[in-house]
């Protein structure tokens, strides 16, 4: 999938700020939290999942969490990819 | 004069016979502005000395640069109630080869009363004294640079310390008056430019909390107090700084008014929030081992009724005269609080120290009645846990935990459950808490601790409660 | 009905915990234009996601006018919010257009007729058509006053005492209760002048409106105390349930309390006390009649 760069979220407390970057090399996903240690792995995951049910499998993921929750998290990461790829999950 | 006392900082100490391997104390009652321990150490590494070991009150994000004193061998110990900012990052990934010794106040005091905390040589900042070692934390001169109200802290280290310094930036005339610290106690007196930066020292009055949850916790507090079956007149009462500790007794204030009732006293920390209830006359006393802003050092200058207290008449549970004894109700907050009631305060979620432990462990144990007020959540860090990082005050002393999400009663008080549902307030279980918490988070990864020790968590009556290990 | 901004993670995490009735999700006024898509997504996956422990839920979407309305409709149906705001309402074919839109999206996902609506009055045409809009779906729960837009249209401004907003408020709730469904009154912004918020909250439960939309969770206090029936009132209104009951099953007709009559007004207004006071949650559950 083409993608150009594309952020999404804030550095307020409880949002998650996530850069995209076009790559070749996989998922590369770089994470800087508050709760890295705790939830750190998690976190993780939960946006390798969400790409990829978007289909993306190549990008540069930097992500700045403020504390975010699961739902945030999918939903910037979402917001994110969507103006990454163009492709809208929300069709007219 | 005759007998005087003034000497520099470095005659102050060759006096004082230290030798490596001693033990220094300091108190902190200049908190982030604290000029007095940086200035010490630096000097005692200048003159060579090796080994030492360093009793604090409390240390925090100003202490910074006593990280190179460690590195080179001048300190090797410390014991201390607090540790934060970069010197508590340091020592949490594993600074020091001996473990930090963690006291609460009144554990403090009653270590060094009996003993088991030996003090060779105390250098006690002070706001005023006069030659002979007469100081206090207040001055009526007019030069007072540095105040700071309650010299709480200080005065176990006065009184049992074999050889005292005094270190002070307003040398007053002979007899300074009032005084806190006694000549009697005092071998030498040092004076120097400045014992602190005075605005960080005094914040201006702490500002009512607006944040919605904060004030949430505290209006549901302050409904825990009024209908706990102790709040009738003449009750007495001590709550934490934090926002919504601070926030309970603006509405217990209101419920005071309206039904009449007046607190006989208030203890510990006095800020400014309770020198105004005091001074409308709700609270009969201000018991101050530490005076947390301007407007509480403004009062116990000029006020009879506001009195300085040790850290041993404050809460040594040792010393069965002591304040907290005679305490009804206490409000404290917490990093975590566990499924067993038991509190954690120092250690944060990442496993690196940053907190203090006041008189948070004495105060639990000794008032009747002990009100833990926390967030179920920090952004994503659970509050609510199975088990605390680091136990700090046992669940045994913890009566009620009040979140956003509900109040929890420890089953071992099943009178005040009784009264509080009586009230109409909801209770649920603490068990419950915890799984709303996880249930929001997810289920964390325990932390990567190792196997070293960086710390020792003493329990108020000298026992060991629990270890802090070194982290990443 | 407490407003959070559909962009504020923080904010919507734990709204419920103040104890509104219900919270409404903003993606209109307090979200910018470049962040409507990520939002949007941010509401749908709070919506799927947090347990809000029964609150009702509300989202204001955009218009159906601007390019977002449509795809805000989409999210929030699929997500199954309670509620959609519709704001800057002024036609009932409006209403109908947006029910057509949700319908759509029911259908595609298998619940057709699961959401409500509400309308948002905020022009004077709307206030004008107040009783077209109300009735114009099976729907619509409530229509709500939105007191900026609608004293800028006004060409006035609003003003302490409120005189600007009389027509427009007794015109909702008049619309409101002739149609039988609820109107709620318009934001108070000045978080700090609770003394002003608290006579407005007065003025407007006098007027018959059944809440007030609030900006904070501070002021939610204010409109549960207002609202809130007083311990008199909940026991006259008890009473007069109790002889109800009490002559329904003698079977008799006439039901009389402390020698007086009780007729059909008295007994509405008893029933809404006694609902009032549930809702308060100073009462328990069972007592709803």
């Amino acid at each position: 999938m083409e993608l150009k760069n594309a952020v999404a979220g804030t550095l307020e407390s409880g949002d998650i700020m996530v850069r995209i970057e076009p790559s070749d090399g996989g998922l590369q996903i770089g994470l800087e939290s508050p709760v890295k240690a705790k939830f750190g792995r998690q976190i993780e995951s939960l946006i390798r999942e969400t790409l990829g049910s978007l289909g993306i499998e190549n990008a540069k993921v930097e992500a700045i969490d403020k504390g975010a929750l699961d739902c945030t998290i999918r939903a910037r990461v979402t917001a994110a990819a969507v103006r990454a790829s163009g492709k809208d999950v929300w069709k007219d | 004069m005759r007998n005087s006392k003034i000497s520099t900082l470095e005659e102050a100490i060759l006096r004082s016979g230290l030798k490596d391997g001693m033990t220094v104390s300091f108190h902190h009652h200049f908190r982030g502005g604290d000029k007095v321990v940086c200035m010490v150490m630096d000097k005692l590494a200048e003159m060579g000395f090796k080994n030492l070991h360093l009793a604090a009150s409390s240390l925090s994000d100003v202490h910074a640069p006593l990280i190179e004193h460690i590195k080179n061998g001048v300190i090797t110990r410390i014991s201390t109630s607090g540790l934060r900012g970069r010197l508590a990052e340091e020592i949490s990934r594993g600074l020091m080869d001996e473990p930090v010794i963690f006291r609460s106040h009144g554990g403090r005091g009653s270590a060094i009363a009996s003993g088991e905390l030996h003090i060779d040589v105390a250098f006690l900042g002070a706001s005023s004294s006069d030659e002979l070692g007469n100081a206090c934390g207040y001055s009526r001169s007019e030069n007072a640079k540095s105040i700071c109200g309650s010299l709480g802290y200080a005065l176990p280290d006065a009184r049992y310390a074999d050889h005292v310094v005094v270190i002070t930036d307003d040398l007053v005339e002979y007899p300074n008056m009032p005084k806190s610290i006694s000549a009697c106690d005092v071998e030498s007196v040092v004076v120097v430019d400045s014992v602190g930066d005075s605005s960080k020292i005094s914040a201006g009055a702490i500002r009512d909390s607006k944040n919605p949850r904060d004030i949430l916790i505290a209006k549901q507090a302050a409904k825990v107090v009024i209908n706990s079956g102790l709040f009738e007149d003449g009750f007495s009462i001590q709550t934490g700084t934090g926002g919504a500790s601070l926030a309970v007794v603006k509405y217990l204030r209101e419920s005071m008014l309206e039904k009449g009732i007046k607190a006989s006293f208030a203890l510990g920390g006095i800020t400014a929030h309770m020198v105004k209830l005091h001074e409308e006359g709700l609270i009969g006393r201000l018991v101050d081992v530490q005076s947390f802003d301007k407007v509480a050092a403004e009062s116990i200058k000029n006020d009879p009724f506001h009195q300085e207290v040790s850290s041993i008449e404050y809460a040594s549970g040792m010393h069965k005269g002591s304040a907290v004894h005679a305490l009804d109700i206490v409000i404290l907050s917490a990093l975590e609080v566990d499924t067993d009631f038991n509190v954690n305060v120092l250690v944060g979620s990442d496993g690196v120290i940053r907190g203090a432990i006041g008189g948070h462990q004495d105060t639990a144990a000794d008032s009747r009645l002990s009100i833990i007020v926390c967030p179920l959540l920090r952004g994503r860090i659970p509050c609510v846990v199975p088990r605390v990082t680091t136990l700090i005050t046992p669940g045994s002393s913890v009566d009620v935990v009040v979140t956003e999400y509900g109040i929890a009663v420890n089953p071992a008080r099943p009178e005040i459950k009784e009264r509080l549902e009586a009230a109409g307030l909801k209770i649920v279980d603490i068990q419950a808490l915890a799984a709303k918490a996880e249930s929001m988070t997810g289920t964390p990864d325990p932390l990567p601790f190792r196997d070293k020790v960086v710390g020792i968590m003493m329990n108020r009556d000298g026992r060991k409660l629990d270890e802090i290990h070194a982290i990443g | 009905m407490m407003f959070v901004p559909g962009n504020n993670p923080g904010m919507m995490a734990d709204a419920h915990i103040y104890g509104p009735d219900s919270i409404m999700l903003d993606l209109e006024d307090s979200v910018t234009m470049a962040e409507k898509d990520s939002a949007r997504l941010l509401v749908y996956n709070a919506l799927k996601s947090i347990d809000y422990g029964g609150c009702e839920m509300v989202v204001r979407i955009n218009p159906l006018s601007t390019p977002y309305g449509r795809k805000d409709v989409e999210a929030v149906v699929k997500a199954g919010v309670d509620v959609i705001r519709m704001p800057k309402t002024e036609t009932a074919d409006e209403v109908r257009e947006l029910e057509a839109e949700i319908l759509k999206v029911e259908n595609e996902i298998g619940c057709p007729g699961r959401t409500l609506i509400m309308a948002a009055i905020e022009s004077a045409l709307g206030v004008v058509n107040a009783y077209a809009i109300a009735t114009a779906s099976k729907r619509m729960m409530g229509i709500a006053l939105g007191a900026e837009d609608y004293s800028a249209n006004l060409k006035t401004q609003r003003t302490r005492g409120g005189a600007e907003l009389l027509l427009a408020r007794e015109s909702i709730v008049v619309a409101a209760r002739a149609a039988g469904i609820a109107c709620f009154d318009t934001v108070f912004s000045n978080l700090d002048d609770m003394e002003s918020f608290r006579k407005e909250t007065e003025l407007i439960k006098s007027l018959g409106f059944d809440g007030k939309s609030i900006i904070n969770p501070r002021q939610i206090e204010v409109v549960n105390e207002v609202f809130t029936p007083s311990e008199k009132d909940i026991l006259k209104a008890r009473t007069i349930i109790a002889a109800i009951r009490e002559a329904k099953a003698k079977g008799s007709g006439v039901i009389a309390v402390n020698g007086k009559m009780v007729d059909r007004p008295v007994v509405l207004r008893a029933e809404r006390t006694i609902a009032l006071a549930v809702a308060a949650g100073i009462l328990p559950k069972e007592e709803q009649i």
